[in-house]
């Protein structure tokens, strides 16, 4: 997909399990939104397919439409509407559509339910707009950042009610920058950067995968020009060695008694002290910086 | 928030539309609760109508304008002309301007809504106000005492001139909503209807403007307006003005086509 001259999201392939909840994982820009409007059918591809329950999203939109949920990342209710009226409405639109009392109360939204939207906090109208995703019963919901800008215990809410639609067997794409999103709900990652894929897998396999683990190295001065490079050196092919700034390594490999004497000693040799040495599982925020070389939080 | 989970097999998918006519009906329900919510709109759909009538009425006296029919018999059926104006354009083309701005197509572009349904329930919301500015201005008009004898014929010819004129002016309001910036979009919509409101016969007969007189009539506002002057006062089906309506319908339906963006 091109915009102009930007190409958002470039020869990505992937492919989502039914009953699942699959994670698009990236930073801002990476192409998730753009990625999963194109399975809404709100955008073409110049280039490719996509099915969606074996449906063409743009061909076979009325079939498809009734069969899916979508949250839009903002917006999507008139400003003077009041919040459960909106739900109401979307839900008088389907067949067979939940009690919308119960997914009031169940997503706390009974407290502004006669709040106009546009006096709704951004949190309550997240919500809304996921409410509004599953009313109508639909198999296949696709979510763009649920929980952005939700505070602790709307994100629980919001989490666990992603998993009880799961356990009821919806599927669920959701997209995300939040690693602990990705990691607590995900039974399948995709990270994606410049609308790429850059990895697969199980959250398990993206971090314990090939038993690595991670080490922090946080020193008190920058490092001397060309320190990272010569620690690689001194490490060898097993062990990879990110610079995540001048003052600061991520070094990625067996974490074992060999690693940590290299690393003493090449503290010793460039005169540098540690401020703080962590030993850690890998995260999905140290996969991503190994992938890409930048960080993923935005 | 409740954190006990709702018995299992709750969210068990069972997805479906709803019945077509009820998906209509409920956007349409939507739509005139929301139109008749809102201040501005309500101020134009009923205030200014009837504060034209009144004022006109009781301003015609005053300053001896001349109109052989009567002041409250000419300019009622040009304070509807106005009213179905106010709704069909100005009010559809601010809503559907915000619309597209707060994502609301967008999303309703995802529900099992089609853009038919859409379009249905808006034509919907529309008839549903100008029945209640029909009401409400033909009391206040009938207060004053209008006198109206339009026979079937005309009655007929004012029906059709109102569907008609609703058709022209909602398309064109929906070309303009679909085409302009939600600023943009209110900023001309009523500007538009301020300068046919003075100038563009709706209100007053075209005959009253003199040379330019005959040219007001192909406008949508002035054929409206004859239109319904012809069908209440004299009892005739308005064919000219009818024509001109079907004409401008006709290019606000391509225009929208053609330009509307839904996002």
């Amino acid at each position: 997909m091109r915009y102009g001259d930007t190409l958002a999201v470039d020869g990505l392939s992937l492919e989502v399990a039914r009953e699942s909840i699959t994670a698009v994982l990236g930073p801002n820009g990476a192409g998730k939104t753009t990625t999963l409007e194109t399975c809404e059918g709100y955008r073409r591809p110049q280039q490719g397919s996509v099915r969606v329950l074996g449906l063409d999203p743009q061909r076979d939109r009325r079939d498809l439409l009734p069969r899916i949920g979508v949250m839009l990342q903002s917006g999507g209710a008139w400003s003077g509407v009041r919040a459960v009226e909106m739900l109401r409405h979307i839900a008088s639109l389907h067949a067979h559509p939940l009690d919308v009392d119960m997914l009031v109360e169940r997503l706390g939204l009974d407290s502004c339910g006669r709040t106009p939207y546009r006096r709704l906090s951004g949190g309550q109208q997240q919500r809304l707009a996921l409410a509004m995703a599953v009313v109508g019963r639909p198999e296949l919901v696709f979510v763009d950042e649920p929980t952005a800008g939700m505070d602790p215990q709307a994100r629980r809410a919001t989490w666990e009610l992603l998993e009880e639609l799961r356990a009821d067997g919806v599927t669920i794409v959701l997209t995300t920058h939040y690693m602990d999103e990705a990691e607590r709900l995900a039974d399948t990652i995709h990270v994606i950067d410049h609308g790429r894929l850059i990895a697969t897998g199980t959250p398990f396999d993206l971090t314990r995968g090939a038993g690595h683990s991670t080490i922090r190295l946080v020193v008190t001065e920058p490092f001397p020009a060309g320190a990272p490079e010569s620690l690689q050196q001194a490490l060898g092919p097993l062990t990879e060695v990110h610079a995540i700034n001048d003052q600061s390594l991520l070094i990625t490999g067996p974490a074992d008694a060999t690693t940590l004497a290299t690393v003493s000693a090449w503290c010793e040799a460039h005169g540098v002290l540690p401020e703080s040495l962590s030993l850690g599982q890998r995260t999905l925020e140290d996969v991503f910086l190994q992938l890409t070389g930048r960080e993923l939080s935005a | 928030m409740s954190t006990s989970p709702v018995p299992s097999g709750t969210f068990t998918p069972r997805p479906g539309a709803a019945p077509f006519h009820k998906q209509v009906l409920a956007q349409t329900r939507m739509e005139t609760r929301l139109l008749l919510r809102n201040g501005e709109q309500l101020l134009l759909a009923l205030v200014i109508p009837v504060i034209v009538l009144v004022g006109g009425v009781l301003a015609a006296g005053r300053v001896g304008l001349d109109f052989p029919a009567g002041a409250v018999n000419t300019l009622t059926p040009g304070v509807l002309a106005l009213a179905v104006m106010s709704t069909s354009f100005t009010s559809l083309a601010i809503a559907t301007g915000f619309e597209r701005r707060y994502g609301v197509l967008k999303r309703l572009g995802a529900s099992p809504l089609p853009r038919s349904g859409l379009l249905l329930g808006k034509v919907g919301a529309l008839l549903a106000v100008e029945v209640l500015q029909v009401v409400v201005i033909g009391v206040v008009a009938l207060l004053l005492g209008w006198s109206p004898s339009p026979g079937l014929v005309g009655l007929l010819g004012g029906a059709l001139v109102m569907l008609l004129g609703t058709a022209a002016f909602a398309s064109l309001g929906l070309a303009l909503a679909g085409a302009l910036r939600a600023e943009a979009t209110l900023a001309a919509a009523n500007l538009v209807y301020l300068l046919l409101m003075a100038g563009g016969a709706v209100v007053i007969p075209s005959t009253s403007y003199g040379a330019v007189g005959p040219l007001l009539e192909l406008l949508p506002s002035g054929a409206l307006g004859n239109g319904l002057r012809a069908a209440l006062m004299d009892g005739t089906l308005p064919v000219v003005p009818l024509l001109v309506l079907a004409a401008w319908a006709a290019v606000g339906t391509l225009l929208t086509s053609r330009t509307f963006k839904w996002e």
